[in-house]
């Protein structure tokens, strides 16, 4: 049977970011699996040498949206213990619960969107507006549904009130008993299980080999948990257990990601309950001592790394990320090989692909060709524009207004 | 205006169908935009659907600061759009270039490449953000077929 080549993305409706995949079929079996990244690539490393400390704390947010808060405290980790930072308790308790209502939102996107994959749209919109509940939860301790800003060097910026405690202690029941449900889903619901089984599979050998990290490679039985294995912020002093599961599917990284919630609304109660008093901040200087530091953080899709390099200025020499996903996309062409193509868009969603994380340094040689590659981009789209008009299909009028757009910029 | 257009401007109107395309967020804006079509926003019920192809949309929402290599992607789905069209930006980043300005591989803002309709700033902006800027497009929209 001949191949064929399927090009995915950037634009494309099982994807909700701008990336590339190269998918080689034989039928419906998926052979070769080839990625493109760099379509989200905005240069924020080199842009962190030209802005100062604190600026950095938001630029490092808006990484990435959805774990914005990982990116920031695992920059900050790395910052204070350079600059030999005592952060007040206090403070690390807020931070992490903050980290934990981030964890439970992410991993309720995530289950609306596998949900959304497998055509389950019921439990997307379910799963939405029960997420809703954190989101307001996060917007009454900081400020903002999205990118907090709550982090600052030697601290954070706002303290937890007691009556936002009492809100927050509600929230959690809420959501424990819609979680019970959707755990039920996972476990009972025959449709469920039937499509997420033996979908992806990552046995655990391979899922080592390959270093794929978080609830990817713990579905694959690696216990691997940077809050249990290099404790920071308040983690040391909190009863949870590492979620690990034997499946090595996608089924098995649904397990893991409800059972994680679970273990969330557990670790935010020990938190409320044994918050210190204290201040919530120490003086930091506006010039960071030179040296160089690596932070350590789990992040919902697993462990996010930053390595900061400082010279005694207010801005930083050199921050580098190595954000989870670059980790785990390795890990989908062995998940989708001898696949089926349907397999495809849950098989990636499975590793909750974050590639806004991602596409920071990646050097990428544009390749985008016709048939043996000798077509540049250019004459790719005069072609296809002639190709259209040879079929009376006209974009002229739109294309008018944009190169009169065009020309009055210059 | 004959009957049959008014039909057709009645029903794009009443009912736009949106296409999402993320240049380059921090996806921030991008939860948001979806979280605005989910059950506590529900912004269907103006009739908003969204759609998988640039070919079945009216509204072409962007979020992000163009990176150089989605901007050729970006004028590519904007010309597969059917005419009439409008782009929605979502985002400080998308209006501006936001945090992002001078970052190397950023243009600053989405009307570097394609024209806009309507702007909604914010870091990421909110639900209730996209859904007033939405809905002074389809206003605005209305006062125009209302002066024809």
């Amino acid at each position: 049977m001949h191949k064929v080549i399927i090009p995915i993305g950037p634009q494309h409706p099982a994807l909700k970011e701008p990336e590339s995949f190269r998918v080689v079929l034989s039928g419906e079996k998926i052979l070769e699996f080839g990625y493109r990244l760099g379509y989200n690539h905005r240069g924020i490393e080199k842009a962190c040498e030209a802005r100062t400390y604190i600026q950095n704390i938001y630029l490092t947010e808006r990484i990435c949206g959805i774990c914005s808060h990982s990116h920031s405290s695992c920059f900050i980790q790395a910052v204070e213990e350079i600059a030999g930072l005592q952060v007040p308790r206090r403070a690390l308790y807020i931070r992490t619960i903050v980290a934990e209502l981030e964890r439970i939102h992410s991993h309720l996107l995530w289950l609306g969107v596998a949900g959304h994959e497998i055509g389950f749209d019921t439990l997307f919109m379910y799963s939405w507006r029960d997420r809703e509940v954190v989101m307001d939860l996060l917007a009454v301790i900081t400020g903002n549904r999205v990118n907090y800003g709550i982090n600052t060097v030697g601290g954070v910026r706002r303290d937890v009130t007691p009556e936002q405690a009492k809100e927050i202690l509600k929230g959690m029941d809420i959501l424990e008993d819609r979680t019970k449900y959707y755990a039920e889903i996972a476990t009972q619901e025959t449709t469920v299980i039937k499509r997420l089984s033996g979908v992806g599979i990552l046995s655990h050998d391979d899922a080592i080999r390959l270093g794929a990290v978080g609830p990817t490679a713990r579905a694959s039985d690696v216990r691997r948990d940077t809050r249990k294995d290099d404790p920071y912020a308040a983690y040391g002093e909190l009863d949870f257990k590492v979620i690990t599961d034997t499946h090595n599917d996608v089924y098995g990284r649904t397990i893991v990601r409800v059972g994680e919630l679970m273990e969330s609304y557990k670790m935010i109660r020990q938190l409320l309950k044994n918050l210190p008093d204290g201040p919530i901040t120490v003086k930091a200087p506006r010039r960071i001592p030179a040296g160089e530091a690596i932070g350590r953080y789990e992040a919902p899709r697993g462990e996010d790394v930053h390595y900061v390099k400082a010279n005694g200025t207010d801005k930083p020499e050199r921050v580098k990320v190595r954000a989870p996903t670059l980790a785990n996309i390795q890990a989908v062409s062995k998940m989708l090989e001898n696949r089926l193509l349907a397999d495809l868009p849950i098989i990636i969603a499975a590793i909750d692909p974050c590639f806004s994380c991602t596409d920071r340094l990646t050097a990428i040689k544009d390749v985008e060709g016709g048939a043996q590659g000798t077509m540049e981009w250019e004459d790719l789209h005069t072609y296809s524009i002639r190709w259209y008009r040879d079929r009376g299909i006209e974009f002229g009028a739109a294309n008018k207004k944009l190169s009169a757009m065009m020309e009055g910029k210059k | 205006m004959g009957i049959i257009e008014k039909a057709v401007n009645w029903g794009r109107i009443k009912s736009p169908w949106i296409l999402h395309f993320n240049t380059g967020a921090c996806n921030a804006c991008d939860i948001e935009i979806l979280a605005a079509l989910t059950p506590r926003y529900d912004l269907e019920r103006f009739g908003v659907q969204l759609k998988g192809t640039p070919r079945h949309a009216d509204v072409l929402i962007c979020s992000g600061p163009v990176t150089g290599q989605v901007a050729c992607r970006l004028k590519r789905v904007y010309e597969q759009m059917p005419e009439p069209k409008f782009v929605v930006v979502v985002g400080t980043c998308a209006c501006s270039g936001g945090v992002f300005d001078g970052c190397y591989n950023v243009k600053s803002g989405i009307d570097a490449v394609i024209p806009v309709s309507a702007y909604i700033p914010g870091c990421p902006a909110s639900p209730m953000a996209i859904i007033d800027g939405v809905a002074k497009l389809l206003g605005s929209l209305e006062a125009k077929e209302a002066k024809q």
